[in-house]
C-alpha cells in the first residue's frame, strides 16, 4: 500500500470539558443531555454584560502536580491531561521509545487552540503592573505561545516525527486532526496524539466576543443559555477544555493489536472569503468543505448518518450550516441525526474540534447521537427545511456500516468538516 | 536580623519545594539545582525571586550562574544579605 492512501483509524480518545473530568463522563453528559454552563461569580465578571460559560467540570490543578501545572498554561494543562488519558486508552505506556509500542521518530503530535496562552499574557501583564517587571514567570513565553500545548504533549509522550499547531480560531482542534491524518496517510508518521483545547474564561476575550454580539447574554437561566437551533437563541456561550484522539495507520494499528473505535475517512477544507467573522450567509464555504470531503474520501452518503455539527447557537451561523448541507448532500441529509452539543458543553473555541471529535467518534462507537438541548421552539428556516436535528433525548443509530461527520467553522472563514466510518 | 546558614537552606528547601515539587528534606547543602533537584534555567529564575524577596538580598543576573548548588546560593545569600 503506498503511503499516500493509508487507512487511518481512531485508537483512543480523551477529553477534559464542562460535562466531566475525562471522556466517559463527557459522554455520560452528552447523553444525558446536561448543561455544563454556570454563572461566573466573582467581582471581576460582575460588570461584563456576559456572566456565565461553561468552566471545566475537573479543575485540571487537581489533576496535574503542582510544579508541573504551575509551568504551564491552562490550556496546556487541558491538552496534557486529555492526551494523557486518550495515549493510555489507546494502550500505550509511558514515553515512545520506553516500550514497544511506537518508535519516537514514527510518533507525531498535533494539538491546536484558538488563542493560545491568553490567560496567561493577561495575568502576567497584571503582574507586570503591580509587582513589577522582576516577578513576572521566566515560564510566561513557554506557556502563551500557542505551539505551547502542541510541545508539552510532544514532550510527554516523546513525539519526534513532527509537532505542529494549526491555528483558524475555532476550527483549529478539527484543523489538528485532519492534519494528523495527512501525517499518517503522507507516510510521516504511524501514530499521532491529535485535538484541540482551550482556556479563555477571563474577563478579557469574553469582553471582546460579547462586544462582537456573538454571545448569549442570557445570564438569568445559565443552563438554557446556549441554544442551537432554537427560534430564541442569542450567540455561544464560552466553554473550555480539551478533546484529543489518537490517530493510527490501521496497519500499525493491527500488528499491535490495538482496539479501533473507527476509521478517519479524511477531511474537507475551505475558506469564504467573505468577512472577517461573519458567516457566510449561503453556506458557500461550508458546502464546498463538504463537497471537498466527499470528493477526496470513500464516504458515501447513503452511509452518513450522523453529525456533529459546529452549531455554536448564533442565529446567522446554524441557518447557513444547514442550508450548505442541504445543497450538498440533498435528500441525503435527511437520514442525517444532527446534534449541537454545544448546547450542553458551550463553545470550546480551539477546543471545540478536539472535543467534538470525541464526541463523533463515541456516537459512532455507542451507535448513539446526542441530544440537541435547549430547542424549545425550532427556527423557522431549520424547520422548514426539514433537517433532523436531535432534540430532547439522544437517538439510536442504525446498524451496520454507518459514518458521521463533524463540523468545525472558524473567525476567518475557515471551514473543515472531518469524516469518521465504523469498521 | 540577618538569617542563619541553617535558616537559609531551610528557606531555600521550601522555595524547591513549591517551585519543583521535591521534598525539603532533599534539598541539602552539596545538591546542584539542576541535577539533583529538577530546576531547569527557567525554574532558577523563580527560585532566585522567591529567594530575594524572602532574606530580603539582590541576586543579579551575572551572579545566578555561579549558585550551582543549594550551598552556593546559601553562602551567597549570607554574604550579601542586609
Amino acid at each position: 500500500m503506498s503511503p499516500t492512501n493509508r487507512t487511518v483509524v481512531v485508537t483512543g480518545i480523551g477529553a477534559t470539558t464542562p460535562l466531566g473530568g475525562d471522556a466517559a463522563s463527557t459522554w455520560e453528559g452528552l447523553v444525558a443531555g446536561r448543561s455544563g454552563v454556570k454563572p461566573l461569580e466573582g467581582e471581576r465578571f460582575a460588570e461584563l454584560p456576559v456572566r456565565i460559560a461553561a468552566p471545566a467540570a475537573v479543575d485540571p490543578g487537581e489533576v496535574l502536580p503542582r510544579p508541573l501545572a504551575r509551568k504551564l498554561d491552562r490550556s496546556a494543562q487541558f491538552a496534557l491531561i486529555a492526551a494523557k488519558e486518550a495515549w493510555a486508552d489507546a494502550g500505550y505506556e509511558g514515553k515512545a521509545g520506553e516500550e514497544t509500542g511506537v518508535a519516537p521518530e514514527r510518533l507525531g503530535a498535533v494539538i491546536a487552540s484558538g488563542i493560545g496562552g491568553v490567560t496567561t499574557l493577561l495575568d502576567q501583564y497584571d503582574v507586570l503592573k503591580e509587582k513589577g517587571v522582576r516577578r513576572v514567570s521566566p515560564h510566561t513565553v513557554p506557556m502563551l505561545m500557542p505551539n505551547g500545548p502542541s510541545a508539552n504533549v510532544g514532550l510527554e509522550v516523546n513525539a519526534q516525527a513532527g509537532v505542529h499547531t494549526p491555528v483558524s480560531a475555532c476550527a483549529s482542534g478539527a484543523e489538528a486532526i485532519g492534519y494528523a491524518v495527512e501525517m499518517i496517510r503522507t507516510g510521516r508518521a504511524d501514530v499521532v496524539v491529535a485535538g484541540g483545547t482551550e482556556a479563555a474564561i477571563h474577563p478579557l476575550p469574553i469582553a471582546a466576543f460579547a462586544n462582537m454580539m456573538a454571545m448569549s447574554k442570557n445570564n438569568d437561566e445559565p443552563t438554557k443559555a446556549s441554544r442551537p437551533y432554537d427560534k430564541g437563541r442569542d450567540g455561544f456561550v464560552l466553554g473550555e477544555g480539551a478533546g484529543v484522539v489518537i490517530l493510527e495507520s490501521e496497519e500499525h494499528a493491527k500488528a499491535r493489536g490495538a482496539r479501533v473505535y473507527c476509521e478517519v475517512l479524511g477531511q474537507g477544507l475551505s475558506a469564504d472569503s467573505h468577512h472577517i467573522a461573519q458567516p457566510e450567509p449561503t453556506g458557500r464555504g461550508v458546502a464546498a468543505a463538504v463537497q471537498n470531503l466527499l470528493d477526496s474520501t470513500d464516504l458515501k452518503p447513503a452511509e452518513l448518518v450522523h453529525l456533529n455539527a459546529h452549531a455554536t447557537s448564533t442565529p446567522q451561523g446554524d441557518i447557513a450550516e444547514i442550508k450548505a448541507l442541504r445543497k450538498v448532500l440533498g435528500a441525503d441529509l435527511d437520514h442525517v441525526a444532527i446534534s449541537g452539543t454545544k448546547s450542553m458543553t458551550g463553545h470550546l473555541l480551539g477546543g471545540a474540534g478536539g472535543i467534538e471529535t470525541v464526541a463523533t467518534v463515541l456516537a459512532l462507537h455507542h451507535r448513539l447521537a446526542p441530544p440537541t438541548i435547549n430547542v424549545e421552539e425550532l427556527d423557522e428556516e431549520i424547520a422548514s427545511d426539514g433537517a433532523d436535528i436531535v432534540r430532547g433525548e439522544a437517538r439510536v443509530l442504525p446498524e451496520g456500516t454507518i459514518a458521521a461527520i463533524n463540523n468545525s467553522f472558524g473567525f476567518g472563514g475557515h471551514n473543515v468538516v472531518l469524516a469518521f466510518r465504523t469498521v | 536580623m540577618a538569617a542563619t546558614q541553617e535558616e537559609i537552606v531551610a528557606g531555600l528547601a521550601e522555595i524547591v519545594n513549591e517551585i519543583a515539587g521535591i521534598p525539603v528534606e532533599d534539598v541539602q547543602l552539596d545538591k546542584s539545582f539542576t541535577d539533583d533537584l529538577d530546576v531547569d534555567s527557567l525554574s532558577m529564575v523563580e527560585v532566585v525571586v522567591a529567594a530575594e524577596e524572602r532574606f530580603d538580598v539582590k541576586i543579579p543576573d551575572d551572579d545566578v550562574k555561579n549558585l550551582k548548588t543549594v550551598g552556593d546560593a546559601a553562602s551567597y545569600i549570607l554574604k550579601h544579605q542586609d
